[in-house]
């Protein structure tokens, strides 16, 4: 069973957290996503011209580039990351450009070398996944895909062709961490995923609270939660460990109990 | 059956590739609504309704078809500093003489019917210099539809007449904070928002450029201008050009000259882009500085390091101020059919001047890259050879920025 398959078969649902790589003391921001009890953990690969963002990550990833990031510190955080978690999944999230730039092979190599399970890379849809869906599999990462309001049934089947470890389900068609989905709307989305594939049902884009989180857990796989951490990083600085790790404590005990609650 | 698979027109395959670029890089969200643009597109293609109703507004809304002009004065005034028997015939087209003062009006009216016929009631656009803000507020005042245009808060600041144009036209101008606050970021600002409002909204990209089927409808909307010329240029001269020349940003108004003589073997074809201070320093010449890498829904040649990070640009021009170029021309130039070259910000700036006073047309600094390699390549082909040029924007938007850089106060 892989990293992901595992985190998904706890008897809970997951909770699957992001952060951006090189925004702020990266390391210590990831532990205490860890410590919080998150489930799953992606890393941000920054990227000049984050189109897909809200302000929160946007500001992350203009953060991360001041400090000078690089895409070999992104890989250098995540190697580092699974030395210290061996058993922790870890997903790296981002845009095609900065994935593509050396070649896919290159890149799908460098991201199993460094311990990576799978890969969101939020502008290939699968129309264009010979850019780099053949080498993440190749490398044996799970190129994880996205499904939006926007996708309908007839469309699903090209979605999950070719995707693996869990289907990132965008809960409202927007950018991140700014609107949040009406809970009805999300259930019937999930149920129809469901009904046509076995991999893990994760939703996110604008959950930022663990009541939001907990609506979500009751009915999906996992919850993503990204902006409302990334924010963190930004107010608290050199202190933001603490405040993640409070954060993510209180979206892992509402995600994790979802369904005990509903039962009881 | 041999000529159809040698020729350059018949580019993008269904799937959107001109060759290893182009394609449709764009999130999930959008991914519905362009499979959607696309066939509407298709059906608009075969639909004489729709041709009749985008050529009646093209001749009586935009004023086409544009004059072709043969340059006289600035022909000999090139001729005395050529060598003997040198200094070809210099013609323009005159897409400056368009309403609202450049060829971005017919791209613009060929998309806000696409919207229309896909029953969109809220139109959204980017712009640089404000020369498609202007072109896409006034085609929505012109059908009613609510417009709002994303700038970047720099080119706001610089080009203050065009924001207050498009604000008289009715537009909402929403000034863009993020990057370097210029044309790359009001894109950026443009896809955030329609990700989010794709139930209604219509996107009318400005350029050559984006996912498919943009950069294929942008140039079937803009080669109006190329089959115009060539049809004007052998009524006039009995003959084709020699040399086609025209400036490059994103590209449309290039594509839309060269495209309808890609086939035509004996005309070549040549491609300005910006050189801002120098190809060593800040620039904006994706194809001379570049590499190939995927932004803004696209395959294409990018200003960018070595992590696939995108490089800000520059060029005096505000059109022309962009890190990437459309997909068709960067492969257009791997196939070799067509040259590329590039021009400072001071050689544009000379050119400017030089058709202001040779000819009493102030041009765009867009099209001044191009009358600028037009003014060396004249001097270097015989005089019985013809050269035409796209000029393809009229510079009263430009004179501030002319002004400053000349030293001179208005």
């Amino acid at each position: 069973m892989t990293r992901i398959a595992k985190a998904f078969a706890k008897g809970h649902p997951a909770l699957v957290c992001f952060l951006t790589a090189g925004d702020g003391d990266t390391a210590a921001n990831l532990d205490a996503l860890v410590e919080g009890g998150a489930d799953v953990i992606e890393l941000g690969m920054p990227f000049t011209d984050p189109m897909a963002d809200g302000p929160d990550i946007q500001a992350a990833d203009l953060r991360s580039l001041a400090n000078g990031t690089t895409t070999a510190d992104v890989m250098q955080i995540a190697a580092d990351f699974r030395a210290r978690h061996p058993d922790i999944p870890l997903v790296l999230m981002g845009y095609a450009n900065p994935m593509v730039r050396r070649g896919p092979e290159w890149f799908a190599a460098e991201a199993a070398k460094a311990g990576v399970d799978g890969v969101i890379c939020v502008d290939i849809p699968p129309e264009e996944d010979a850019a780099l869906g053949p080498a993440l599999r190749n490398a044996g990462i799970a190129p994880i895909r996205l499904a939006t309001p926007t996708t309908d049934a007839k469309r699903l089947p090209a979605v999950l062709n070719g995707s693996g470890g869990f289907l990132y389900y965008v809960s409202v068609a927007g950018i991140t961490g700014v609107q949040q989905a009406a809970t009805g709307s999300i259930d019937e989305a999930v149920a129809a995923l469901k009904a046509a594939s076995d991999l893990p049902i994760a939703v996110g884009f604008g959950v930022r609270t663990p009541e939001q989180a907990a609506a979500i857990a009751r009915v999906a796989d996992g919850v993503v939660v990204g902006s409302a951490l990334v924010k963190l990083v930004g107010e608290h600085g050199a202190n933001a460990p603490d405040a993640i790790r409070e954060l993510t404590a209180s979206l892992a005990e509402a995600v994790h109990n979802a369904r005990k609650e509903t039962a009881a | 059956m041999t000529e159809k698979l040698n020729s350059f027109r018949n580019q993008p395959d269904d799937s959107g590739h001109f060759g290893d670029f182009g394609g449709r890089y764009v999130a999930e969200t959008l991914m519905p609504l362009i499979l959607d643009l696309e066939r509407e597109y298709r059906a608009a293609k075969v639909d004489p309704a729709f041709h009749e109703e985008f050529d009646d507004l093209l001749e009586h809304y935009v004023g086409r078809p544009s004059p072709l002009y043969y340059a006289e004065r600035l022909t000999e005034k090139l001729r005395e500093s050529a060598p003997e028997g040198k200094g070809a015939q210099v013609w323009f087209k005159r897409d400056e003489l368009n309403h609202t003062g450049a060829h971005k009006i017919n791209n613009c009216i060929g998309q806000i019917l696409l919207a229309i016929r896909m029953g969109k009631t809220r139109i959204i656009a980017e712009t640089g210099a404000g020369q498609h803000g202007v072109a896409t507020a006034t085609v929505c005042a012109r059908f009613g539809l609510p417009c709002v245009i994303y700038m970047g808060a720099t080119d706001v600041e610089r080009q203050q007449p065009n924001v207050f144009r498009m604000k008289l036209l009715g537009a909402e101008v929403v000034p863009v904070q993020s990057g370097a606050r210029t044309l790359k970021d009001a894109m950026n600002e443009a896809l955030r928002d329609w990700v989010a409002n794709v139930h209604d909204t219509f996107y009318i990209i400005g350029t050559a450029a984006g996912p498919h089927p943009y950069p294929e409808l942008v140039r079937d909307f803009q080669s109006v201008i190329g089959r115009e010329a060539r049809e004007q240029m052998q009524k006039r001269t009995g003959r084709l050009p020699d040399l086609l020349v025209a400036a490059i940003g994103g590209g449309s108004n290039a594509i839309g000259l060269f495209h309808p003589f890609l086939d035509d073997p004996s005309v070549k074809m040549l491609g300005v882009e910006a050189a801002g201070h120098g190809l060593d320093k800040q620039h904006a010449a994706s194809l001379a500085g570049g590499f190939p890498g995927i932004l803004h829904g696209n395959k294409t040649y990018l200003l960018q390091d070595e992590d696939g990070q995108i490089a800000e640009a520059h060029s005096i021009s505000a059109g022309l101020d962009y890190p990437g170029i459309g997909p068709e021309h960067s492969w257009l130039k791997e196939s070799g059919r067509v040259d590329y070259t590039s021009i400072t910000d001071d050689e544009a700036l000379d050119a400017f001047q030089l058709l202001c006073r040779t000819e009493g047309i102030i041009p765009a600094l867009e099209p001044s890259h191009a009358i600028a390699e037009v003014a060396k390549r004249a001097k270097e082909m015989d005089r019985d050879q013809i050269i035409l040029a796209n000029l393809c924007g009229r510079g009263d938007k430009d004179i501030f920025t002319v002004a400053e850089a000349l030293g001179a106060k208005i």
